[in-house]
């Protein structure tokens, strides 16, 4: 039997999803909406941000928000030269973790500089906010350098 | 019966959150859901069983494929003998009519339906073929419609025709007499 | 506790694209294959567990249609897991450990060609807090070879290193799909693809599978001359939150190891399942492998079949004891972001 040559079709997956948020995480996003960061106190002290409903040790539920500024510290980075689809930007860019100033873990964003030899561990960044804000992990548009304003 | 281990308070509940202290938030409309909509791209690519059969389908014939062990003919084949595991490599020829085994009217329209309801959704037995496959039934009221009943493929103009499941339009009376039941029991 | 074994497997050729089979036809070969190694037809089975992802070529219940490839009639015992093949194998070994069965069938695989495997690995992210970024694979390894730089315990030659040695090694197994000598200076004179991050610090995109038959006790015995023994096995996970992680330590690595009895004798052959260069020498400071040789397949950086690549590292493992080259091995799967869910097997052979 002989082979015919492969045949192929585009396929597009696309699912409209809808999530509830419950009260914690709720709370996170309509913080970013109104430009204010907001991180949950653990079992330990520790502040966690973005906020989490559960103790990431203990699995103890937690309650106590507590307001954080929109400035922090980026613990590690990579570079984006070349974007996909539906990230941040469609120019390249870094994405890095930031640590919130008083907050005791990172958030995943990106950073917004033209090259990769602006990056670096440990460098001040501060929120840049969207302008249409809908509660949302992208109300913040970006993080840019601190000393940038 | 043995003790269930301690859980964290509150473990299967999610307490309310004081949003008091932090103005920004205390006042406003919380938000209770996001819109995250996941789009994901492919380039699909069949395999070599439904190449062989879209390819056929092209030119107009349906080809079925036969388990090696059992000699039951599959279609559409998807290389495998879904009973024994083993490869399909003989190609069979099957016949443009077929009879209906089972049926359903449906008469509420979902999110990109082309049919205009009320329609008609069948499993059809192909001739020659040991599995049904599914099919629209067209040229007939709904109510008439019953198992057994012979159909026959209407295909999409020849210049239409490519290498899609779509060239086989609907499935529509022939016009022989229905089948004894018997014929068809396995298959229901 | 029985003992259980495995005693039979088979792996495809992996390559960048299988784009004349469908997965079915792409794994029916290896699960025949393994069958047919040890003399077992499909009525033999007494449990069969898959791992695979739907999101991988965006086949819904992608494995309902591979299971035409064991030929599933009269009904079968089965079960499935969305996870590498490793968790299937370890839920098959459970289920043998119950009496349920006395042999089972064990597969895994992946097609990753039809998609933008990064893209379409950023939907295991949390959808809330890192959903909306469409962070991808390759962006978060990058994230963790960072902190790994960072904090001292790697640099990018120890990387290219990892990638040169593992290439090398792969010259050997003929399954592999990205094998041959290359010059850690030239590795590290190309430019970043995700800083820090080269393309050879990442694994390939790979279309394949593998299948693993394990069997309890005397058909074990029956079936090979040496059965590659399951000493332990054991999966443990960390949160899934990575910026509330150490990224430079797998906890859940360490755990697992303690808990399958690694540092219990010595280990003369191990293979990690580290898709980057950096997370090999995470997983070589969480687990106590003393000396063993690691990947001589070249593991994951040489073929990363998504869903088998956990399972091949087992099927490594166990070849080697089978065939009387090694007495005693460590074999391990991830699942997951940054080494995020970890599974460690000790397996022997007889005396």
């Amino acid at each position: 039997m002989t082979e015919p040559e492969i045949l192929s079709a585009p396929l597009v997956l696309e699912f409209p999803f809808s999530r509830t948020t419950g009260p914690v995480i709720g709370a996170f996003l309509t913080g970013l909406r109104e430009k204010t960061v907001v991180g949950m106190r653990g079992a330990d002290g520790r502040v966690i941000c973005p906020a989490v409903e559960y103790d990431p040790e203990t699995g103890a539920p937690l309650t106590e928000l507590v307001e954080l500024s929109d400035t922090g510290t980026v613990t590690s980075w990579t570079w984006v030269s070349q974007p996909r689809q539906g990230q941040p930007f469609a120019r390249p860019f870094a994405f890095a973790l930031v640590q919130i100033d008083g907050a005791d873990t990172a958030m995943a964003h990106a950073v917004d500089v033209a090259d990769a030899t602006e990056m670096s561990t440990g460098m001040r960044v501060r929120a840049r906010w969207a302008v249409e804000r809908e509660g949302l992990i992208t109300d913040i548009e970006c993080f840019e350098p601190e000393l940038a304003r | 019966m043995s003790e269930i281990a301690e859980l964290p308070e509150g473990l299967w509940y999610q307490p309310d959150v004081d949003t008091s202290q932090i103005p920004a938030i205390a006042g406003v409309e919380a938000v209770r859901s996001i819109r995250v909509p996941a789009r994901v791209e492919y380039l699909y690519t069949p395999g070599r069983a439904p190449t062989r059969f879209l390819r056929a389908l092209a030119e107009k014939r349906i080809m079925g494929e036969r388990c090696p062990v059992t000699g039951k003919v599959y279609v559409p084949p998807r290389g495998v003998s879904p009973v024994v595991g083993l490869p399909t490599e003989e190609q069979v020829e099957l016949g443009h009519r077929g009879t209906v085994t089972t049926f359903c009217v449906v008469d509420i329209a979902f999110t990109g339906q082309v049919t205009e309801t009320p329609f008609v959704s069948a499993l059809v037995l192909i001739d020659g073929a040991d599995i049904t496959l599914h099919g629209l039934i067209q040229g007939i009221p709904p109510a008439d419609v019953r198992p057994g009943m012979r159909v026959e493929a209407v295909w999409v103009p020849d210049d239409e025709l490519s290498t899609s499941f779509e060239n086989i339009r609907w499935w529509r009376p022939s016009g022989e007499p229905d089948v004894d039941p018997d014929t068809i029991r396995e298959y229901l | 506790m029985r003992d259980v074994a495995i005693v039979s497997f088979a792996q495809t050729v992996h390559s960048r694209r299988r784009q004349d089979v469908n997965e079915v036809e792409l794994i029916q070969p290896v699960i025949q294959e393994a069958k047919e190694r040890v003399g077992l037809d499909r009525h033999d089975i007494g449990f069969t567990c898959s791992g695979s992802s739907d999101y991988l070529a965006g086949q819904a219940f992608s494995f309902v249609m591979t299971l035409d490839a064991v030929g599933p009639w009269p009904p079968i015992s089965e079960s499935h897991v969305e996870m590498d093949g490793a968790w299937a194998l370890y839920e098959a070994w459970v289920k043998i450990q119950t009496g349920a069965a006395d042999t089972a069938l064990v597969y895994g695989y992946g097609k990753s060609s039809p998609g933008d495997l990064p893209r379409v690995l950023s939907r295991q992210l949390d959808p809330y807090y890192f959903g909306p970024l469409w962070l991808d694979s390759v962006s978060v390894a990058a994230l963790q070879a960072r902190a790994m730089i960072d904090s001292g315990k790697l640099t990018q030659r120890q990387m290219a290193e990892t990638a040169a040695r593992s290439r090398a090694a792969a010259k050997a197994n003929p399954f592999a799909q990205v094998k041959g000598d290359f010059d850690v200076e030239a590795i590290l004179a190309e430019d970043c693809l995700a800083d820090p991050l080269r393309r050879h610090d990442c694994p390939p995109v790979s279309d394949g599978g593998a299948a693993v038959v394990l069997a309890a006790d005397d058909t074990a015995r029956r079936l090979v001359e040496r059965p590659a023994w399951i000493r332990g096995i054991d999966h443990r996970v960390d949160s899934h939150n990575l910026g509330a992680r150490d990224l430079t330590r797998a906890p859940s690595a360490a755990l697992a190891a303690h808990e399958a009895g690694v540092s219990g004798g010595k280990v003369d052959v191990a293979e990690l399942h580290a898709p980057f260069t950096h997370q090999e020498a995470i997983l070589r400071a969480e687990i106590p492998l003393d000396g063993a040789e690691v990947n001589p397949s070249g593991g994951a950086l040489a073929a990363n079949p998504m869903m088998a690549a956990g399972l091949i590292r087992l099927g490594e493992v166990a070849r080697r004891i089978i065939d009387g080259s090694a007495d005693r091995g460590v074999a391990h799967a991830t699942a997951g972001h940054c080494l995020q869910q970890n599974l460690v097997a000790v397996l022997e052979g007889d005396g």
